[in-house]
């Protein structure tokens, strides 16, 4: 196996899952867009490095997607979105960053001895690679947890689903990735930033979901 | 053209989606609900087509056996008189203005793509392709849910959005673990995603990842199932959402995620060193069963109580399908069929009942069967049946899950039965408050449409009095194919 190219596809998955982490303690709404979009920017150099090495053309198209979407169009609709909201400047803690750091360097833990030992049969590109997504995907869910602003969560939502992305494109010769991507951009933008979001502006003065909850049919 | 005739399976999914087009572009209600139950009719029986017309050879993409026809023709059937229901229903919403015509030509549009979706997930034999279909049913329910605007809608909605899609992404992670146990075996490409191939094959792939792709896949598919403790969307996307889309949430698009754990489990069956599906499904289905029966006690809210229920029942059809064996899959499937039955029929009387007195509060419904004696008796009828009195069809298969369990496991079989008694003490407890006493509320004349809910009834009651022998050996069969 080429050890460099081996090497780099290990760095970037890495990477992915130190920015996970870096959005975890972000608890200003703009700081955490911009870190998202830095986490899209990487997942991207992740994916088309993937690409080069497997000789798969076509998930250029799912980083030039990662690129383009999630890393300006989706960041800077959301940025104007908290802006006109006037949101941007608040600060939001549920549960201490401390808590949540550790919280997160257990299920990376936790991913890594998992993927590791249970598949020890599998091309060592894809399994080291999985054990990176998994973390990411954990994170994000974590993220979606400790929140409570929808706009957090969207922002949860997508990083689980770029460990999505990534652990499909580690998955040698995986077929219908691309189509995966573009599915899940599509209900992002769609859903989230369309319906959502303006519905939820539309009603409310704030996009807090803890203030949602009070609505509920039956309070006993 | 004739493609389509030759196969159904074409029509079924190109019904759906014409007709969905069509209805986004074609203004006034009356027009797009009348084509609603129209197409639905037809995809009905292109459905039960399949019966009659050779099966074809499975395809890279799609797939018909015995055991996608009788979801098929359960999916197709509901969502027939679900739409049937639906027409008169938003008759009832537009007159009150809680709904508006822009809103409905979205509503009509949503639900035949759901249909499609639905569909395409049943007949999918490419497991990515199948999580395409559910993330496409689920997002258009969600959207459905949302469509009143009012804030628990929305919040209904937006949670609904949230646990779905981390189920979805779980079921995606699972789905890529399972492709990676088979891409060694079966080369890279598409042909490690097909199902039947994945079948013929599943004993020579690595058995851990198959196992970790299991627990994946039944966390994943299992969130949309229902299953306690991944439960919390359901009672308020039940609760707050249109009544049809109640009715088909519970009654189909349930069983549709079920579907997807089945189609896995028979795969991980086939291993011989996988860990065995069996007892984590039961342990879930067990857990939702008694969680849900003792939450059906403090529900203020019709349709939320209803709800649980389903939580209850789906408990009970994944314990079954745990179980294994031909009698316990047998009662698991013939349980399914008549929990969606009778479910959407109980939401067709409570979406009609919610309309006349104007709320979903339990405390405001008394007193049926004195101001609408047709819908006050069906609704009795129905809950009755659900509770698993005989000699309804619900009593047989929740008989046959009991005795086969007792005969296997004495000690799951009383937890079991514990679960049962709490919720039928729960739904007769409240079944006396809805239909005796003096009435309450509003009491208007009630322009319901009674058919599709009676139909329901007498197609349960049939059941359990008479199962025709081509339906017996149907179900044995599948029950079979299921191991």
């Amino acid at each position: 196996m080429d050890r460099i190219a081996f090497d780099i596809a290990h760095l970037l998955a890495g990477g992915l899952v130190l920015v996970s982490f870096m959005m975890i303690y972000q608890e200003r709404l703009t700081a955490l867009l911009n870190v998202f979009a830095m986490h899209a920017v990487v997942l991207a150099l992740s994916v088309s490095w993937q690409a080069h090495i497997q000789h798969a053309p076509h998930l250029y198209v799912t980083a030039a997607i990662a690129l383009v979407f999630k890393a300006m169009i989706i960041p800077g609709a959301l940025h104007r979105i908290i802006r006109r909201m006037g949101i941007h400047r608040e600060v939001e803690t549920v549960v201490g960053v401390g808590l949540t750091m550790l919280a997160g360097m257990g299920l990376v833990a936790m991913s890594i001895v998992l993927m590791l030992r249970l598949t020890e049969t599998a091309d060592a590109f894809a399994r080291e690679d999985l054990a990176f997504a998994l973390s990411v995907v954990l994170l994000g869910l974590l993220m979606m947890v400790t929140r409570r602003n929808a706009v957090s969560q969207v922002v949860g939502f997508m990083s689980l689903e770029n460990g999505l992305i990534l652990a499909a494109t580690g998955a040698k010769g995986m077929p219908l990735v691309v189509e995966i991507s573009v599915a899940f951009s599509v209900l992002i933008a769609f859903i989230v930033i369309g319906v959502f979001l303006f519905r939820i502006r539309e009603r409310f003065d704030t996009i807090d979901l803890g203030a949602l909850e009070e609505y509920r049919g039956e309070n006993q | 053209m004739n493609a389509l005739l030759a196969n159904p399976a074409y029509a079924i999914l190109a019904i759906p989606a014409g007709t969905a087009v069509l209805l986004a572009l074609l203004p006034g209600y009356r027009l797009t609900a009348r084509l609603n139950v129209a197409a639905s009719l037809a995809t009905l029986i292109a459905a039960l087509a399949l019966f009659f017309v050779p099966r074809a050879a499975p395809r890279p993409y799609l797939l018909i056996d015995d055991l996608n026809i009788v979801f098929v023709v359960l999916n197709t059937f509901v969502g027939f008189t679900a739409a049937y229901f639906s027409a008169s229903y938003i008759g009832h919403e537009i007159e009150t203005g809680k709904l508006t015509a822009a809103s409905l030509r979205f509503y009509h549009a949503m639900y035949q793509l759901m249909m499609f979706g639905m569909n395409l997930a049943l007949l999918s034999n490419n497991i990515g392709l199948m999580w395409v279909a559910i993330e496409v049913a689920t997002l258009t329910t969600v959207l459905m849910v949302g469509i009143y605007r009012t804030h628990a809608a929305l919040e209904a909605a937006w949670k609904y959005f949230i646990l779905g899609s981390v189920g979805i992404a779980l079921a995606l992670f699972g789905t890529i673990l399972v492709y990676l146990a088979a891409q060694p075996v079966l080369g890279e490409g598409t042909m490690s995603m097909i199902w039947t191939n994945l079948l013929a094959r599943a004993a020579e792939f690595d058995p851990a990842i198959l196992n970790l792709a299991f627990v994946f896949l039944l966390l994943g598919y299992g969130t949309k199932v229902g299953l306690a403790p991944l439960h919390a969307w359901l009672p308020d996307a039940h609760a707050e959402g249109p009544t049809p889309i109640s009715a088909v949430l519970s009654g189909l698009l349930l069983n549709v995620a079920l579907y997807a754990v089945l189609r896995f489990k028979m795969l991980i069956a086939t291993h011989p060193d996988a860990i065995a599906p069996g007892p984590l499904m039961v342990g879930m289905g067990l857990l939702s069963l008694i969680f849900a029966a003792f939450m059906l006690y403090r529900r203020r809210d019709i349709k939320r109580l209803f709800a649980y229920s389903s939580i209850e029942h789906m408990g009970i059809i994944v314990f079954a399908f745990g179980m294994g064996g031909p009698l316990a899959n047998f009662a698991g499937l013939l349980h399914m069929v008549m929990h969606s039955l009778t479910k959407s029929a109980i939401f067709y009387s409570v979406g009609h009942i919610a309309q006349i007195k104007g709320t979903q509060q339990i405390d405001g419904i008394r007193g049926l069967t004195q101001s609408h004696p047709a819908l006050g008796w069906g609704l009795a009828l129905g809950v009755l049946a659900i509770a698993g009195m005989p000699p309804f069809g619900v009593f047989m298969s929740e008989f046959l899950i009991v005795t086969s369990t007792f005969a296997r496991e004495p000690l799951l079989a009383l937890l079991l039965v514990f679960g049962l008694l709490v919720a039928f003490g729960a739904l007769i407890l409240r079944l006396a408050g809805f239909i005796f006493g003096e009435p309450t509320g509003k009491v208007g004349p009630a322009e319901a449409s009674l058919a599709p809910l009676y139909a329901h009834l007498a197609l349960v009651l049939a059941a359990g009095i008479f199962l025709p022998g081509p339906v017996v050996a149907w179900f044995r069969a599948v029950a079979a194919l299921l191991g």
